[in-house]
């Protein structure tokens, strides 16, 4: 039978890392992989002949520059493009305002909407650059165990205590007050444009089925901001030949540190002898031994199907079900035959942009999540999208375009029925209508159109609930209560069976830090 | 010059009468001073009609502080509390849940709508309870300043700390997720029964801007498990006569120990010199002078009407106006000929002598705050009913009733703003969501009383007429209550304190602020 | 109003004490009798019918009943044969017991698991992931149970089959007159008896086809003041009475592992995993802190307490379902949770909860007894369960 030290299942993102970081501590690592390629939903493909999309996540957030360094990752091929306008915000009448990361340009264009505003966002950068950076330092600790804390963890309760002291006392009672926070009440504090309000609110809430009025969204913000540059804005930035190329680089990472990497390898089970893992089986019914195992899928897959309810006691499968992520979230990717025209962008502009929001004010978005509420696709969506091939002619034919679109709220389970073509045919037409209102001449390049739903994402990424990121990120489901309050140190009820997953500690949007700080607790653990 | 009192007290409400009683039972001259031409503010029962007795405001008690009971023998002084028997939640197609005192009868209610909910019940309640007793000990003590921790501050914070140590990893962990989730989220993690969460989910909603799916709820839904009367959580109950009962016996038991109440007497300002309060000056130019002034009003009626902006460092202020009182509901009492007749269960019965609650789905409490998110009242409204003359026949002349209605969504910020029209058709709006239930509710009314937030601003002074005076949220608790920094009753002018509801541990008929508060203040050598 | 069981129409007439009691969501007569002396003697010379309708009972079928039985109950259902029967306690995560009952399996995948309390969402909590229907069948199941020394013969009218053949906790199928039964060779009386279980629309036909085989026999409809004295003197728990579920339990030394109340024997640690295996497999390890004992009270000493006061001796001829104290030369070491009169044996006995080390067999104790407003002690000492163990409640 074959056996190894460490199996891995899935090579998602942070499957990747995790492997390549105990790979490098010297363990022998086999990382299992259902599908035919790595990269789990950092995933591109040619949706339409010539056209390379990313088809689930569409830009990176924050690549710690500790993972890149240890990984060493530009030399095994990745290339990321800081988008130097990470936002424009689109209105109805044409009318739309670009935020750049050069804080003194974004003062300049905020000045036509309301000069207030732009008064107040050299401050409002530094408040968020504060408060970000706190998250920042939280994220690159594991999250410790409360309330009774182990030495390991009452040491990282001290440095995020330090952290917290180095705000110094108003800021840490600003942060305090801020983060359960609702975002809408946050921009109110701060601003009077509604364009503004919304194009930022609409970061609140990414791929959280909440609406910004929600409390805790205002934490959904600063999360995504954490790579932020001062004066920078929920950065976005994208990976040259395609999104799939991270999960390249990671992968050739993890190999060149010694890991194997299994394409096509399906797990069915884990095996599970006294409590203690024991290895895999995969679903074509051969058996690999391992005495830690490593799942990037989402808890309830990795406990409740791998795993199941013999070695699992009630009160916590009921925690595991408990676990809230129902995917909002879908794609609509565009073939476009040329660049529509924005007129308000400067010229010069358009290579530096990033995400295209559709969000105009935070009554918008609630509006279009209150649809949310009661199992209904919003009406009137908030859209945010990216044309990667702006900096990468490689994506797309000579002249022509790729786009794609985040579009929110479209919850996995609807009321009236399940995903089919006909409701996903619905949403694309009411997505270009409303894109085309804003973006005008948009409609004739488009040359072809693909709608993923997050039906969709479950069936082809095995996104849980058709969640790309595994679990929402509200205030319950943070630090020591991310995945499941108490079991935040990535290990589970089964001995030697950890999780890697973004449900994990600090979660999407980081990329492979969950992985990287898995990975740590097993070194840590003592076989 | 005039008398000099060791206190003012601005403020009426149960909380000033609270913080007054204490003071002058340590022997302190206090002088109440509030309004209108009774006390009780919020607190108040009125015979609006001949022989018909409103609790006009708040209408049940559970959260006074059973010490407070006790310290001010308050029984002595006439409180009586009647309890509430059951939670009665009608349903639309015929159907009702009614729970009761009975475990077994309620084991079997619940388990005729799902098997599943009925079991899970009691586990639930065992939980709350424990969260409840989790918390209890928080609520009686001084917010510690985490950010510049003195000597005191440093021993709560470690008693704290041993307290959450003690508590033990699952129940610390249960109440931290109660502290951040949203009451329907948290409820959905136990059971499946519509009405049943409904109508639980709803004391989570209860005089806050939030709807059972807003984060933050969940912590609301503890706070009105901490009730207990006389020892015993979870009950609920009505104060003989009516809540005005419970401000009568404070004031009472604050005279008994010297203090002196004037009504018809309200605040203009505060009067300060070198940023010390030295006094109050009234709406008819008297002045009066105290070593110390506390308000029990509101944060923003406080800081932003009774002090001068000169007083007041700017981030201070900002905070406070950033303090988020949102008024959200209103009320509707009504005289009645005769006993409502629910359709889903005809009929004299303990139904009748509970609180009956309008919440037949989650869907129905989160379209009811739809409509409030954007200006409108709910046009079908979350109720929570109560006939009082059925737990106090005294209450309304023999054979008639009086009916309260806590209605839930009012806002304040009403779209066209609160007119004589739009009040009318608000309380149609309440009559008939009842007539759907009860129809033969509208031949017997005798007479309607239609307060909308602004009705309650008006007469009582509350800002947005929000009864809990700031929102429980958690950037409003405990430390942060009313803003970071100022938690502990003190302000920045000196010889100035808050006692009201803005302050922790917060609203309901509770009174803790009050006592908090004089604490402090004798603290600080008053 | 609390309603009546399914042979409500036949225990009503006869209850002529009108002592109705609570049992969970029901309510079923104390006594028939003004006094159940009558009834409890039946139990033990002829023959008892009782009323046992308001337990709990589950149907449990599907391809996985015997993996999901197999998580929570502390057994191996895998040694339960079809036709057998297996008292057992099941357990919460950390070991304590959350409630008793038995389990009958009726067929390969077919299984009754009955009970005091409410399981219906413990059970949906354990299926994770497996193929089994769960159904409460609480109120569509009838059940009499039918003890005493004349229980086979009375049965053996109405039944085609030879009882001989049903063992000691053995269950089958069988048709009495007209109506489907179950019957199991089981009960809670500590005697030799049968518990008949059908649909309870055919409740009032069950009950006077019984009552009428038992006629020449003496039976005596039995109110369940009269069992709860028999199963104190055959050592069987009570929930609520003499322990706390871990589920209602306030605080954690309210709760008791199966080993504290004697049921180590029914704890299969052989099995790979079941609710609370990790914790029982390290208490195994420890010594015990708790041990449910039977306790004897010394009659003399009884005696000369209530003669000094002037007064012949008085003692619980119910169960007294109180909590007592027991001391060892003034040191607390626990307490009774059940004490009676035991008229068969003519004993003063209890069912008593030990701390370590105080539970062996023969230790002296006192316990608290209650003279004439005054709490004294009388002498007592730790003795073996069960009380009274007559050899035809297995044969």
């Amino acid at each position: 039978m074959r056996s190894s030290d460490c199996i891995i299942i899935g090579a998602g993102a942070n499957s990747l890392v995790a492997a390549a970081v105990l790979a490098r501590a010297g363990r022998k690592v086999l990382v299992l992989e259902r599908l035919d390629r790595v990269g789990g939903t950092h995933a591109s493909a040619e949706l339409h002949p010539g056209y390379r999309f990313d088809t689930a996540m569409t830009s990176l957030g924050w690549l710690p520059p500790l993972l890149s360094r240890q990984l060493r990752l530009s030399r095994h091929g990745l290339n990321v493009h800081w988008a130097g306008m990470p936002l424009l915000a689109l209105e109805r009448d044409g009318h739309s305002l670009p935020l750049w990361r050069d804080e003194r340009r974004t003062v300049r264009s905020l000045r036509m909407l309301s000069v207030r505003d732009a008064e107040r966002w050299p401050a409002f950068c530094a408040r968020a650059a504060r408060l970000a950076g706190f998250l920042r330092s939280a994220y690159m600790l594991p999250a410790p165990q409360v309330p009774n804390p182990g030495l390991g963890d009452a040491w990282t309760l001290v440095q995020l205590g330090l952290k917290a002291r180095g705000l110094g006392r108003m800021e840490m009672l600003e942060l305090l007050r801020v983060l359960p926070l609702s975002v809408s009440e946050w921009l109110d504090e701060w601003f009077e444009s509604d364009l503004l309000k919304g194009a930022l609110g609409a970061g609140g809430v990414q791929n959280i089925n909440l609406g910004p009025q929600a409390a805790g969204t205002a934490l959904g913000l600063l999360h995504h901001h954490v790579g932020a540059a001062l004066g920078d804005i929920r950065p976005v930035g994208f990976v040259r030949g395609g999104m799939a190329r991270l999960g390249e680089a990671l992968a050739a990472a993890a190999q060149a540190a010694g890991a194997t990497i299994e394409l096509n390898s399906a797990v069915a089970s884990v095996l599970v002898r006294s409590g203690q893992a024991a290895g895999v089986v995969l679903a074509n019914g051969s058996e690999i031994k391992a005495a830690t195992v490593v799942s990037g899928l989402d808890p309830k897959q990795t406990l409740l199907e791998l795993v199941g309810g013999d070695w699992l006691e009630p009160g916590f499968v009921r925690r595991v079900n408990n676990i809230r992520g129902e995917g909002i979230a879908a794609r609509v990717h565009l073939a476009l035959d040329g660049l529509p025209v924005f007129p308000d962008v400067p010229s010069g502009g358009m290579d530096a942009l990033g995400r295209i929001s559709i969000s105009p004010s935070l009554e918008y978005v609630e509006r279009a999540h209150d649809c949310a509420k009661y199992g209904r696709v919003s009406n009137a969506p908030v859209l945010e999208a990216v044309i990667p091939s702006l900096s990468d002619a490689s994506l797309a034919p000579a002249g022509c375009h790729v786009m794609s679109v985040a579009v929110q709220y479209t919850p996995w389970h609807l009321r009236a029925g399940a995903w089919n073509a006909e409701r996903s045919t619905a949403l694309r037409d009411n997505v270009v209508a409303l894109l085309d209102a804003h973006i005008p001449g948009l409609r004739a390049r488009i040359q072809a159109a693909v709608v993923h739903t997050p039906a969709d994402f479950e069936r082809e990424f095995g996104a849980p609930r058709g969640n790309l990121y595994h679990a929402d990120l509200t205030l319950d489901q943070i630090l020591f209560m991310r995945p499941i309050a108490g079991w935040a140190q990535y290990r589970t009820p089964v001995r030697g069976l950890y999780m890697c997953g973004p449900a994990n500690h600090p979660g999407a949007g980081i990329t492979g830090v969950a992985g990287y700080h898995a990975a740590r607790a097993v070194l840590h653990t003592k076989p | 010059m005039a008398k000099r009192y060791d206190a003012i007290i601005v403020g009426g409400g149960h909380n000033g009468l609270v913080a007054a009683a204490y003071l002058a039972r340590a022997g302190r001259e206090v002088l109440v001073l509030e309004q209108r031409h009774l006390v009780g503010g919020a607190t108040v029962t009125e015979e609006l009609y001949p022989g018909f007795k409103y609790s006009v405001f708040s209408y049940v008690v559970s959260l006074l502080r059973p010490e407070i009971m006790r310290d001010l023998s308050l029984a002595r002084h006439g409180l009586e509390i009647l309890p509430l028997e059951s939670t009665f939640t009608p349903l639309p197609g015929g159907d009702y849940l009614l729970r009761g005192p009975d475990h077994a009868q309620t084991h079997r209610e619940i388990y005729r709508h799902s098997p599943r909910d009925a079991d899970v019940y009691d586990e639930y309640g065992r939980l709350m309870a424990q969260m409840a007793m989790a918390v209890r000990p928080i609520l009686g003590m001084v917010p510690p300043d985490p950010a510049a921790p003195g000597w005191r501050d440093l021993q709560s914070l470690a008693q704290l700390g041993s307290h959450v140590r003690a508590l033990g990893g699952e129940r610390f962990h249960a109440l931290a997720k109660l502290m951040t989730m949203s009451a329907a989220d948290f409820l959905d993690e136990w059971f499946e029964c519509e009405p049943l969460k409904a109508t639980m989910s709803a004391s989570g909603i209860i005089g806050t801007f939030l709807g059972p799916r807003s984060p933050g709820s969940a912590y609301v839904l503890l706070h009105h498990y901490m009730g207990e009367i006389d020892g015993a959580f979870r009950a609920w109950g009505f104060a003989r006569g009516g809540t005005g009962a419970i401000s009568s016996a404070i004031a009472s038991a604050a005279r008994s120990f010297g203090a002196e109440i004037r009504t018809n007497a309200a605040v203009q300002q505060v009067i300060t010199k070198n940023g010390r309060a030295m006094g109050v000056v009234l709406a008819d130019g008297e002045e009066i002078y105290a070593r110390v002034v506390a308000s029990s009003l509101d944060p923003k009626r406080t800081f932003l009407k009774l002090c001068a902006p000169a007083d007041l460092p700017t981030e201070f202020r900002e905070a406070i106006e950033r303090f988020k009182i949102r008024g959200s509901s209103g009320k509707v009492n009504l005289s009645l000929a005769a006993l409502p007749n629910f359709t889903s269960l005809p009929g004299m019965g303990m139904h009748l002598r509970g609180s009956i609650s309008i919440s037949p789905s989650m869907d129905y409490l989160e379209q009811a705050f739809d409509d409030a998110k954007y200006g409108e009242f709910s046009r079908h409204p979350y109720m929570d009913v109560l006939i009082p003359s059925l737990i106090d026949p005294g209450m309304a002349p023999p054979g008639q009733h009086v009916m309260s209605c806590f209605v839930q969504y009012a806002p304040y910020n009403l779209k066209g703003g609160w007119t004589d029209a739009q009040r009318t058709a608000f309380g149609d709006t309440v009559v008939n969501t009842l007539c759907e239930y009860a129809p033969n509710l509208r031949e017997n009314i005798l007479h309607r009383q239609v307060l909308s937030p602004a009705d309650i601003e008006s007469v009582t002074g509350l800002t947005e007429g929000n009864i809990f005076q700031g929102e429980l949220a958690l950037n409003q608790l405990f430390f942060l209550r009313p803003v970071p920094g100022w938690a502990q009753y003190r302000t920045p002018v000196r010889a100035l304190y808050q006692c009201g509801s803005g302050t922790h541990p917060g609203g309901g008929i509770c009174g803790a602020p009050g006592r908090l508060a004089a604490m402090e203040m004798l603290r600080d050598g008053l | 109003m609390l309603p009546g069981t399914p042979f409500h129409s036949r225990t009503a007439p006869l209850c002529a004490a009108h002592n109705w009691r609570r049992w969970g969501p029901c309510v079923v007569a104390g006594s028939y009798d003004l006094h159940p002396e009558r009834e409890y003697f039946a139990v033990r010379t002829s023959a008892a019918l009782f009323d046992v309708s308001p337990l709990y009972k589950y149907a449990i079928r599907g391809v996985d009943a015997t993996r999901l039985l197999n998580r929570v109950i502390t057994r191996d259902v895998s040694r339960c044969r079809v036709g057998q029967v297996f008292y057992t306690p099941w357990c919460d995560a950390a070991g304590k017991v959350l409630d008793d009952g038995t389990l009958q399996r009726l067929g390969e995948s077919v299984f009754r698991l009955t009970c005091a309390e409410p399981n219906l969402q413990w059970l949906y909590a354990n299926a994770t992931g497996l193929q089994v229907e769960i159904e409460d069948v609480s109120e569509q199941v009838a059940a009499l149970s039918l003890q005493g020394p004349s229980a086979r013969a009375i049965l053996q009218h109405l039944c085609p089959a030879d009882l001989n053949d049903l063992r000691y906790f053995h269950v089958m199928g069988s048709q009495l007159g007209s109506v489907a039964v179950e019957i199991s060779r089981t009960g809670y009386s500590g005697d030799l008896g049968y518990e008949v279980w059908c649909e309870a629309a055919a409740a009032p036909q069950l009950w006077d086809l019984i009552w009428e085989a038992g006629m020449p026999y003496g039976l005596v409809p039995a109110g369940i003041l009269a069992l709860d004295v028999a199963r104190v003197e055959a050592g069987l728990l009570l929930l609520d009475v003499d322990y706390t579920s871990a589920r209602a339990a306030a605080i954690e030394a309210r709760k008791s592992s199966p080993y504290e109340l004697g049921l180590g024997w029914a704890v299969d640690l052989r099995k790979e995993n079941f609710v609370g295996r990790a914790a029982l497999a390290l208490e195994q390890t420890r010594p015990a802190q708790w041990r449910f004992v039977g306790i004897e009270v010394d009659w003399l000493d009884v005696e000369g307490l209530f003669n000094a006061a002037g007064l012949a001796p008085q003692v619980p001829t119910q169960t007294l379902r109180a909590s007592v104290p027991l001391y060892l030369s003034d040191e607390w070491v626990g307490y009774a949770s059940s004490t009676v009169w035991s008229p068969i044996t003519k004993r003063y006995i209890g069912l008593a909860h030990l701390r370590a080390p105080h539970f062996a067999t023969g230790t002296s104790l006192q316990m608290e007894v209650t003279v004439e407003h005054q709490r004294r002690l009388a002498s007592a000492k730790v003795v073996e369960l069960p009380f009274y163990d007559p050899p035809r409640k297995r044969s």
